[in-house]
């Protein structure tokens, strides 16, 4: 291999490990408290801390552990599962297109790491790579995810040894939300993309005492559909003449 | 449940979850994606994140509230306008858990 790409290729993998850095200090204090909660339902250590390796899905590791707590059966645990992380089948087919060239193995590993912050990193990079990174995007997502992987093993970790020694009063879990709003804000281009969020959230919102989490997956298809109707707008108002609309 | 099928049901959700996250990318390797759900898939970031972030201000701990009964409502709408301006996410959190504590000191005094 040319010496050339072998440094983009370094350089890629470095930058993704640095982006993810500042997301560490949301998802670091939840996997904190998910370690906390999972010993205070009297779940196992060797258990808690392998539902962070196995499953590696913060929301649906709580939720998990909520259901266990309260004696759920099995296929509620498993249905829920299926539910909360149907957003990942979404993830799944934004990032493909732009996978497509990787071989096989590649797909394998990227796919394992993919949580919504790596996720959030990876696919605005594929649309918008710095000048000399194209094709080299998949280190950078791989910085991403083995950076984020870790770090969440480690403070599920700490959680499971702490135990109940972390006040709730602290509210450590809210840095998980101010993350999703840092990620958030910066996807908010132009008027169907904020239209998309606005509506999704509203449905969400509306929808969270619906059972399962279906409040979530019911949001995230309104607020794709609403984005469509108003890009679609968009391109009508142009093409009978008018002006663009303002975003 | 009893140990083994806890075991049995966290493998199982590890091997949901993965089959979640790796079927897209391996089904579009393999055939073209239809246009309509190309042009859908741009709207995922958007709607998914304000999808788990919005209930997570205006229903903090399962109770739907407004201020001055809702510290985190008020820090997420500030932590917004820095994510907005800074497009630094260090930022964001921080001014986000400075706030809530500070509310959080006035509003119980």
């Amino acid at each position: 291999m040319p010496l050339p790409e072998r440094h983009s290729a370094a350089r890629e993998l470095r930058a993704g490990m640095t982006a993810v850095l500042p997301l560490l200090i949301g998802v670091a204090p939840f996997g904190l408290i998910y370690g906390v909660l999972a010993r205070g339902t009297g779940l196992p250590v060797a258990m808690a801390q392998a539902m962070s390796l196995l499953v590696f899905a913060g929301a649906s590791q709580f939720l998990a552990v909520g259901l266990i707590g309260t004696g759920a059966p099995w296929p509620i645990l498993l249905l829920t599962t299926v539910i909360i992380n149907l957003r990942h089948l979404l993830y799944s087919a934004s990032l493909a297109p732009h996978m497509r060239p990787l071989r096989p193995l590649w797909k394998w590993v990227l796919a394992f790491l993919t949580v919504d912050e790596v996720y959030a990193l990876a696919i605005s990079r594929y649309q918008r790579p710095p000048a000399g990174a194209t094709g080299e995007v998949h280190w950078y997502y791989l910085g991403a995810g083995i950076t984020l992987w870790a770090s969440w093993q480690s403070s599920t970790a700490i959680g499971i040894y702490l135990g109940a020694k972390v006040p709730a009063a602290w509210g450590l879990d809210f840095t998980l939300a101010l993350t999703f709003i840092g990620l958030l804000m910066p996807a908010l281009t132009d008027r169907p993309s904020r239209t998309a969020a606005a509506t999704a959230g509203i449905v969400a919102v509306l929808g969270w005492s619906l059972p399962l989490k279906l409040g979530l997956v019911l949001a995230a298809a309104s607020g794709i559909v609403a984005g469509m109707l108003v890009e679609r707008g968009f391109a009508a108002a142009r093409t009978a003449g008018g002006t663009s609309p303002e975003s | 449940m009893s140990s083994p099928a806890l075991w049995l049901a966290i493998v199982a959700m590890g091997l949901i979850t993965y089959g979640l996250r790796v079927s897209m990318i391996i089904l579009f390797g393999r055939v073209a994606m239809p246009e309509v759900l190309r042009r859908a898939l741009r709207f995922v970031p958007p709607a998914v994140l304000a999808a788990i972030v919005l209930p997570e201000l205006l229903i903090p701990g399962g109770r739907f509230a407004l201020p001055p009964d809702n510290a985190r409502l008020v820090a997420g709408v500030v932590a917004a306008g820095v994510a907005w301006w800074t497009r630094n996410v260090f930022l964001t959190i921080g001014t986000g858990m400075a706030l809530l504590w500070v509310l959080q000191l006035i509003l119980r005094s």
